[in-house]
């Protein structure tokens, strides 16, 4: 059982490339970015197109292996290799890019990527409280504003940031309703569809058609749930997924979670629902409500992120879990480490299953994290 | 009611009919080759007529171990996780914790006192701390693995500093190239497969009573290291590689 309207989310893959093609055709600038910390509303606001870079695929990995090291982290590595080949449409497309000084392994492989394209790299903070912080990011948030300015030879008004946070928001609050259909229980979507039309939205080049291809899912999946229909039974076990971001290619895990008996009711992550919380004040000056919307994401990047919990403890009542699955890419301190902490949270504080899984982009391990969730599904099930 | 639990590991097959989940007839093992179907269907045979019994005198059969899902006449496939639990229970009720170290991979799980699973922990994709990792070292030091222990030095072992297989076996060639006994070597890798697995039971805590299983725990020398380093010794059993067969034929027992 699986809405209609999840053929036209799929085929946004196949449109956005054509899209953002003729868009480049008819002038319009392209600004690359790969991490949610980025300001999308701040490009939107000079005219540009925000799109999301590749970053979830096995292949370019090889090629990305000659430069950087194997012992990386695949994602940072998919993303290299996605640039070095030219095998990214997106990438092809953009006038310029935006980075953060997010993890170690982003932030030097930034440094070889920038000497393909013009990149510009915000230094983020890596802590999130404190006004000392909020002021610096501002800062950080007003450079990448003029070098916008400066590259494309026009200027970001404090109406135009306006429009564009309004537009921002409206996109956020489309997913963010969309991601809590599954509250239901059962869930009507798989997780596999949910990570699915969450991820797209990262490439929507035309943010109008890509919200109202949303709100005709949430129409469609609200008459399932209306009907009592779901692809699950409630006796499924729901499995709040969190950790490292996924995406088409790197969906490995919850594939094995679903094809072994599960529903991914919650994606905490940051392709998922991470970004989608917390909007941008709209009645504040446009700049400083931009900045803090964006510091506030809960990264493991962060010391301490503490936000992080607060929001798996949400999801976890919110979405009525059976258990957590902390996913981390192999190499991923940050996210590794944090695991510790995230565990003993689950367990000991929600009383809940919990198990983490490192892994890559291969399919070598596919049997091995079979095993393990297999066997977590049966310590939930008892 | 007869139920018949089937293990298939990477390197032996186990099988256990039990009465009603609470009483073995018999144990079987063979070892598994490269067809695990075939070791499956073979063992399941093998007990049926060991003990003079058509299939249809059996009311479950329940396959378990890496091989698992080749068993296509098995009525459930449960993993190893779930049956290991429910096999060190059996043997030794009192169980809270099992440390179990097979041919390709090695686990530390907790139980409650039903054997139900609380929490688990595998080692990665890597075979360091594994019987094949002892199997190698063993080729490398031109013994059979069964020999490691009778040839394990009793105080001293050389430290092998190597995590990974493919370079512990480097380390090894060229520790005997620099003169070290081959029992200080032997020794060494015991201890080594020992501190791995310690630091993994360490993670999710080695609590309460503690059931060593697995095809490694049968070496003698490596349990006495073990029981060395925790305050409590090891629970092992003469049936401790079957474990997983044996949860297997209780899951089949289970009404549900």
């Amino acid at each position: 059982m699986r809405p209609e309207m999840m053929k036209q989310v799929e085929e946004l893959r196949g449109v956005n490339a054509v899209k953002v093609k003729e868009a480049k055709e008819k002038g319009q600038k392209v600004v690359g970015t790969y991490c949610i910390f980025s300001p999308h509303e701040i490009a939107m606001a000079a005219g540009a197109i925000p799109v999301t870079l590749c970053g979830t695929k096995e292949e370019p990995i090889a090629v990305a292996e000659e430069k950087l090291p194997r012992n990386l982290c695949p994602l940072i590595k998919s993303s290299y290799g996605f640039a070095v080949t030219d095998t990214c449409p997106y990438f092809y497309f953009s006038d310029v890019l935006l980075a953060e000084t997010t993890c170690d392994g982003k932030k030097k492989m930034y440094e070889l990527m920038g000497e393909i394209k013009p990149m510009h790299v915000m230094n983020l903070p890596q802590q999130s409280e404190g006004k000392e912080n909020l002021e610096y990011w501002k800062n950080e948030m007003m450079k990448f504003k003029g070098f916008l300015e400066d590259s494309f030879e026009t200027k970001i008004t404090e109406d135009k940031l306006k429009a564009a946070i309004k537009l921002g928001n409206r996109e956020r609050k489309v997913m963010k309703d969309l991601h809590e259909l599954n509250r239901v229980k059962p869930a009507p979507l798989s997780g596999k569809d949910m990570m699915m039309a969450q991820w797209l939205k990262g490439f929507n080049v035309d943010k109008e058609a890509g919200i109202s291809i949303i709100e005709d899912l949430i129409d469609e999946t609200q008459g399932m749930v209306d009907r009592g229909e779901s692809p699950f039974t409630k006796d499924t076990p729901r499995i709040l997924l969190t950790g490292v971001p996924i995406g088409a290619g790197s969906e490995k895990v919850l594939d094995i979670l679903e094809e072994s008996g599960a529903s991914v009711v919650a994606l905490e992550n940051c392709t998922g629902y991470k970004g989608l919380d917390r909007m941008i004040d709209e009645d504040q000056e446009p700049i400083t409500a931009i900045a803090e919307k964006y510091l506030s994401t809960p990264c493991s990047c962060m010391t301490p992120n503490n936000g992080r919990i607060d929001l798996l403890q949400r999801l976890a009542k919110d979405y009525q879990v059976d258990g957590v699955v902390d996913l981390t890419w192999q190499a991923c301190h940050t996210y590794n480490i944090e695991s510790y902490n995230v565990g003993k949270f689950v367990k000991e504080e929600l009383n809940l299953p919990f198990t983490q899984i490192e892994t890559d982009y291969s399919d070598s391990d596919r049997g091995q994290i079979k095993v393990r969730v297999e066997a977590f599904l049966e310590q939930i099930q008892g | 009611m007869l139920t018949i639990g089937i293990d298939i590991g990477s390197v032996a097959t186990k099988a256990v009919m039990m009465e009603n989940g609470k009483k073995i007839i018999t144990k079987h093992i063979t070892p598994t080759g490269w067809s695990p179907k075939e070791s499956g269907e073979r063992v399941y045979r093998e007990v049926l007529e060991k003990n003079g019994l058509e299939k249809s005198r059996v009311n479950k059969v329940i396959g378990t171990g890496y091989g698992r899902i080749a068993l296509d006449f098995a009525d459930k496939i449960v993993t190893e996780i779930t049956c290991h639990g429910k096999g060190a229970h059996f043997l030794h009720p009192n169980t809270e914790t099992i440390i179990d170290i097979g041919g390709q991979d090695s686990k530390v799980i907790r139980i409650n006192k039903e054997g139900q699973v609380l929490d688990f922990l595998m080692n990665d994709k890597c075979a360091a701390g594994t019987g094949k990792f002892l199997e190698v070292m063993s080729n490398a030091l031109e013994v059979d693995i069964s020999q490691l222990s009778a040839l394990a030095d009793r105080k001293n072992g050389r430290k092998i500093n190597s995590m990974c297989t493919v370079f512990a076996e480097s380390e090894v060639i060229s520790l005997m190239a620099e003169g070290a006994g081959k029992g200080e070597i032997a020794r060494g890798l015991l201890e080594s497969t020992a501190n791995k697995v310690m630091v993994l039971g360490g993670r999710i805590g080695l609590v309460g009573e503690v059931f060593f299983s697995g095809g490694v725990s049968k070496i003698p020398l490596l349990r006495a290291i073990m029981d060395e380093k925790m305050n409590n010794p090891l629970i092992h059993s003469q049936d401790s590689q079957y474990i997983g067969a044996i949860g297997a034929a209780i899951v089949g027992a289970k009404k549900r």
